[in-house]
């Protein structure tokens, strides 16, 4: 049991008449990234917040690296650390200051906190902006030394509350360098997303919560091999070829193939990959030659939408600029 | 796009690869700050207290505007009163500033210590009260740094009375000693009271709350008292107030220290008074903390 990073057993939060947090029962081992996806209000930053001890829960339990996080949350500050949703940063400080503020907070003497300050500025790309005040910073400069302050002591477990939420695609693609590396590190990261995308491409294993409670839980194999079949998707080079190469898999796959609006696209549910082989080799036996193809599973956005019966982006009336760029990449 | 593959229509962006041994130089950089992150010996709960104050100041040097209200706000409210009651009251400016100044710094300094409650506010709002929470050291010192950094505000703001004092014929029967040990009571009670505005500030939702109910708790406090004019001259019952109001304790104490007098027994009761408001404010101001948001 005391191998398991995070226990909890009917955890529940509520906030007025708001049941934020309704009875999630976790059990999240050791070592590499966890994600917690769920669209915004679902209860994500709540769970966090009780993990992290910075706000008690109204009824269960919750245990974090073994210890309880209301009778021994010292214990618990102890060994873990937060990135909040919003950066927790002294804005009117620099961030250089900042960092030397948590690292004489954790101990470290003048000296020690300031090379240590250094060495996270150093790693983290932000030597220039040491000594800017942090509300000069940028979105993503914020992000990377809210992170930097979260590990000046070396954290067991990290949580990491929507890193990503607001940043554009390179900043993104930066935090998930630290977020791998700190794996790569020995250290435990417990995330949340909106993102279908990122949880896909960090977590080893994902937990579904919506409206506070937690609805699926397995590696993105599981979850989209839960939802069934996958997709496949055809481009032919020439587009006068596409109504032949629609014959041709439809025969073949004995399923309905649809044409997309990109007028060289076809797509068709496949329950697996058997006979997707000999299809594609129907296709270049009728000489039609494809400028790509892909076998899909199904997407997280599928999963979510098959497990809630509304889709993640429903019930989230503004997003983040992250978000469009994956679904522009999803539609090019 | 012509490019072939077999993968899944999840796109995938290639970042730097995800292995331990073939990160990029970034990523080992990363590896190597995070690899040598050991925990030095836990501070004690004096130094992390003293760190947060040293916060309080650095916050200064950066947003130097958080210097008028020590500077001029004490400067205007000197004059102010020292012309307008001085003139009215006591007929002298002179005769009248040798009372009037060890009550116009308590004043100043108390009206001051409302801005605690707001800064507070302000930061947890902004998040980094979060960072702190989450922090393995003793709770309160976040709070207990603010106000010892806010008590260096206060000293400042004395001093420039002081100053403002001097120029204006103000001279102390006690002395440089005498003055300092009045501004220290002054401090004392102002560290003190500093924990009823923490605990407001947990309590309300927003800054604009918070220096309300400072100010409906301050207003009837510093004037009610024998700040401006000797109690004697009120009607009895608001005399009975200001006999029992702490403010008119701290004002007299300063007065007899500043003034060179013997220190007589309200010295003792600003005490017996400091005394209960830490005890009162502050468990109630750790209690709001534990959920703070
Ligand atoms: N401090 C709070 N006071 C009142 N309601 C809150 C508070 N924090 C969160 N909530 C509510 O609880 C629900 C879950 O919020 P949250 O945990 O922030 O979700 P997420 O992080 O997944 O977006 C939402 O309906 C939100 O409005
Ligand atoms: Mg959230």
């Amino acid at each position: 049991m005391n191998d398991l990073a995070i226990e909890t057993s009917g955890l529940v939060k509520t906030f007025g008449t708001t049941r934020a947090v309704d009875g999630v029962d976790l059990a999240i081992a050791r070592g590499g990234v966890h994600a917690v996806l769920g669209p915004n209000g679902a209860g994500k930053t709540t769970v966090m917040r009780v993990l992290a001890t910075l706000t008690r829960p109204d009824a269960g339990t919750a245990r974090v690296l073994g210890r309880d996080v209301v009778s021994d949350s010292k214990e618990v500050r102890r060994r873990v650390s937060l990135t909040g949703q919003f950066a927790s940063l002294d804005e009117d400080l620099t961030g250089r200051d900042n960092l030397r503020l948590i690292g004489r907070l954790f101990g470290y003497s003048g000296r020690g906190a300031r090379s240590r300050a250094e060495e996270l500025l150093d790693a983290f790309s932000l030597t220039d902006a040491g000594d800017k005040q942090v509300k000069k910073y940028s979105g993503g400069m914020r992000r990377r030394l809210d992170i930097a302050a979260s590990i000046v002591v070396t954290p067991e477990l990290l949580f990491l509350d929507e890193p990503t939420t607001g940043l554009d695609p390179r900043s993104r693609n930066e935090v998930w360098d630290i977020v791998r590396a700190m794996v790569s590190g020995g250290t435990t990261v417990l995330l949340t997303t909106q993102y279908l995308e990122e949880a896909d491409q960090l977590a080893d294993r994902i937990t579904v919560i919506d409206r506070g409670r937690v609805i699926a839980e397995g590696t993105s194999a599981e979850l989209k091999a839960s939802v069934g079949s996958g997709t496949l998707v055809v481009r032919v080079m020439d587009r006068a070829d596409r109504p032949a190469a629609r014959e041709v898999l439809g025969r073949e796959l004995g399923v309905e193939v649809r044409e997309e609006i990109d007028p060289s696209a076809l797509t068709a549910n496949v329950a697996g990959s058997a006979g997707v082989t000999r299809a594609l080799t129907a296709l270049e036996d009728a000489g039609i030659i494809l400028a790509q193809f892909s076998l899909g599973q199904p997407t997280l956005d599928e999963v979510f939408l098959s497990i809630t019966g509304h889709t993640a982006e429903d019930v989230e009336p503004e997003r983040g600029s992250t978000e469009k760029t994956s679904t522009e990449e999803q539609a090019a | 796009m012509s490019e072939q593959t077999g993968t899944g229509r999840t796109t995938r962006t290639e970042t730097a690869p995800t292995g331990a041994n073939t990160g990029t130089p970034a990523q080992q950089a990363l590896l190597a700050v995070l690899v040598s992150g050991e925990r030095p010996p836990a501070p004690n709960a004096l130094s992390t207290s003293i760190t947060f104050g040293h916060r309080a100041l650095l916050k200064i040097r950066h947003v130097p505007e958080q210097l008028f209200d020590v500077t001029l706000f004490p400067i205007i409210m000197t004059l102010l009163f020292t012309f307008i009651f001085g003139g009215a009251l006591a007929g002298s400016v002179e005769d009248y500033i040798q009372f009037f100044m060890p009550g116009v710094i308590v004043q100043s300094v108390v009206m001051i210590t409302m801005y605690t409650g707001t800064t507070i506010r302000n930061d947890i709002e902004k998040g980094v009260f979060d960072r702190f929470r989450s922090l393995p050291i003793w709770r309160p010192s976040a709070l207990v740094g603010m106000l010892l950094g806010d008590t260096v505000r206060f000293l400042i703001a004395s001093a420039v009375m002081v100053g403002v004092g001097l120029l204006l014929g103000w001279r102390p029967q006690g002395g440089p000693v005498g003055v300092m040990l009045g501004i220290l009571v002054v401090l004392l009670f102002s560290f003190s009271i500093g924990w009823i505005w923490t605990f407001i500030a947990l309590l309300m939702r927003s800054s604009g709350a918070v220096m309300g109910v400072s100010m409906m708790v301050l207003m009837p406090l510093t004037f009610a008292s024998n700040i401006f004019v000797s109690p004697t001259t009120l009607p009895g019952w608001l005399e009975a107030f200001v006999g029992v109001n702490p403010l008119s304790h701290v004002v007299t104490s300063a007065r007899e220290l500043m003034g060179g007098a013997e220190l007589g027994s309200s010295f003792l009761i600003v005490l017996l008074w400091s005394a209960g408001f830490v005890l009162v404010f502050g468990p109630l101001t750790m209690w709001r903390y534990r959920d703070a948001r």
